[in-house]
């Protein structure tokens, strides 16, 4: 009994910004269903009153002072941009066709 | 091949300190070594050997000025897995989204190498973003395991196991986000230990899953792990994770239990580790290596920790999870790959191709897992119940450690298989983690250490040792004495027997 269908597949890899080929959708959809299958299991046991854990060490609320550190330059953060322009992050246009 | 590359770490530093020979000899004999049989192993994506010579020239430059050593590691050449950043040298996660990247920082593992005057060789061959059992996932191809290049040398950190198994580096550090420090260590013959949680700082480990991940060392004996382990570990102000703790004293305990027995420790044996899927050869190394601790002295027991089944499938919903929200950073815009960006297509659709052709089939799978984990409707059933599992798998420690001092359990339950043969069946593959997972779940100490070779096909096995958080010390005197036992009666460490490299693959 299949958990997850192509369909869903395909858009988990929309919410997840995959441009996942059709190919892909035929493989994924299978291997996925068998893992969601096998980790279903984690129900059996996680019973009303168990409370969840987040983290292995629990701790809230971390603070450390607030004071001025060195930090990259302008030129160490636009160093590794797949491109820049005027000193700045140059990106795709935003808005889609359809906006 | 020169006899330095198979001294232990420790015998490396006395001999760079007390200036019988230089560090510049050492890197450079390990350079050799890496020259000579990295094109059949694959353990590196970067060599640095400027960067090594360097390092090793400032040690000897400090020595001959009558300093004192800058640590007790400091001169020792080490391989640094490549999901660690370091300031101008590249740092890739074994993706093509991230190849060519040259980080503007280091990492504080890598500052704390630095500083202690260890000498970086290079960056080590890892599963993509840490996510695999056996570096097959990594976009520059699979390392090879050292005893058979045909296997598997573990994953995700097989890189750095695999240096340290072919005599390329003394040292390595890994990263063991559900095994990917020890599982490796196990199907290579060599030791390697994941700290408890935060015990060494995430500043600069590309994150993979942030509940878990966690850098550790790698080596050739327990001492060694320890020495490095106490050169990285210790509190980060960078890191909101870290531990504000002394670190444990792990260097002392491995002097301690290399030279004594383990009476009066108590050691329970994981009930649920063995049996069926387990191979017969690494389960008669493991009652041999229970046999060994009981010859030493110590109380053995079984012990029950009925939740630790459910810790795999719990694992599958919850570093997915965390790896969906993670990998979320990469997105063509600020750093890493760009594809598409011809003016016809938008920001949106520029990182939807990227992603697609920067991250590898694994990464995929579990970016998509995670997504729908997390997901309105599901979160309930999945990410919710595995952190009460979460929560179970650490009540069943807490119980087991007020009866027992450290647990037991082989460290996978299978030798190095074989290239390929887990590359389409992901849950096969994710099986090889069945035994190291818990610890990262509940965040506390493990240790793989070598147990022999199986009956079976003649590869190694490793023994787990797990110890509660903060007694990362409890690891290193049991698996330091141990070691010492084993070696005693096998006539040696079992890492000399790595057959000679330089064949065919």
């Amino acid at each position: 009994m299949p958990n997850i269908s192509r369909d869903e597949v395909a858009h988990l890899a929309k919410l997840a910004r995959l441009a996942v080929t059709d190919d892909e959708l035929d493989v994924f959809a299978g291997q996925l269903d068998q893992i969601l299958d096998s980790v279903a299991k984690v129900s059996e046991v996680a019973a009303e009153d168990v409370p969840p854990t987040s983290h292995a060490v629990p701790l809230t609320n971390v603070f450390r002072e607030d004071e001025i550190r060195p930090c990259f330059t302008q030129q160490q953060a636009l160093a590794s941009a797949p491109a820049a322009e005027e000193g700045r992050f140059r990106v795709p246009r935003i808005l889609g066709e359809e906006q | 091949m020169s006899e330095l590359v198979k001294l232990t770490a420790a015998e490396l530093a006395a001999k760079i300190h007390a200036r019988e020979v230089s560090a510049v000899e050492v890197a450079q004999a390990h350079l050799d070594r890496i020259a000579a049989v990295d094109d059949h192993v694959h353990a590196f994506l970067h060599v640095d050997t400027e960067g090594a010579l360097g390092a090793a020239k400032a040690v000897d430059e400090k020595l001959a000025a009558g300093e004192q050593p800058a640590s007790p590691l400091a001169g020792v050449p080490l391989a640094l897995k490549d999901v660690l950043t370091t300031e101008g040298v590249p740092t890739t996660c074994g993706s093509r989204t991230l190849e060519g990247w040259i980080p503007p920082y280091d990492a504080t593992v890598t500052r704390k190498l630095r500083e202690a005057g260890v000498v970086i060789l290079g960056k080590t061959n890892m599963d993509e973003f840490a996510m695999g059992s056996s570096t097959e996932n990594s976009a520059f191809g699979p390392t090879h395991n050292p005893w058979d290049h045909a296997r598997i040398p573990g994953g995700s950190g097989g890189g750095s196991s695999a240096s340290i198994a072919a005599f390329e580096a003394a040292l390595a550090i890994g990263t063991d986000t559900g095994g990917s420090i020890r599982q490796p260590g196990s199907v290579t013959g060599t030791v390697g230990v994941k700290p408890t949680y935060g015990g060494v700082s995430r500043y600069g480990l590309v994150a993979f899953s942030s509940s878990l991940d966690q850098a550790g060392p790698c080596a050739r004996t327990v001492l060694d792990a320890a020495l490095l382990h106490e050169v990285i570990a210790g509190y980060d102000v960078m890191d909101s994770t870290s531990i504000d703790a002394p670190v444990p004293p792990v260097v002392a305990a491995a002097r301690e239990g290399a030279n004594a027995d383990l009476k009066g420790v108590r050691v329970g044996v994981v009930k649920e580790f063995g049996g069926d899927g387990y191979q017969p050869g690494v389960l008669r190394s493991f009652e041999a290596a229970v046999e060994q601790l009981r010859a030493l002295g110590a109380e053995v027991v079984e012990v029950s920790c009925p939740h630790f089944t459910y810790a795999l499938p719990a694992y599958y919903l919850i570093a997915p999870s965390e790896a969906s929200s993670n990998l979320a950073r990469f997105d063509a815009m600020r750093y890493g790959l760009r594809v598409a960006d011809d003016g016809s297509h938008s920001a949106e659709e520029v990182m939807s191709l990227t992603r697609e052709k920067g991250f590898g089939a694994e990464v995929k799978r579990r970016i998509m897992l995670g997504t729908y984990a997390l997901s309105s409707g599901y979160y309930d059933a999945y990410y919710g119940s595995a952190q009460k599992v979460r929560t179970l798998i650490t009540r069943d420690f807490t119980t087991a450690f007020e009866k027992v001092d450290v647990l037991v359990s082989p460290t996978t339950p299978t030798t190095a298989f074989k290239l390929g043969e887990r590359v389409d069946d992901p849950m096969a593959m994710y099986l090889a983690d069945l035994c190291t997972i818990p610890s990262n779940l509940a965040g506390n100490a493990a240790m793989s250490v070598p147990s022999g070779l199986s009956g079976d096909d003649g590869l190694p096995v490793g023994l787990q040792i797990m110890a509660p958080a903060l007694a990362d010390d409890r690891l290193y005197r049991v698996g330091a004495a141990y070691e010492a036992a084993r070696d005693a009666a096998a006539g040696g460490p079992l890492v000399h027997q790595v057959p000679e490299l330089g064949g065919t693959k």
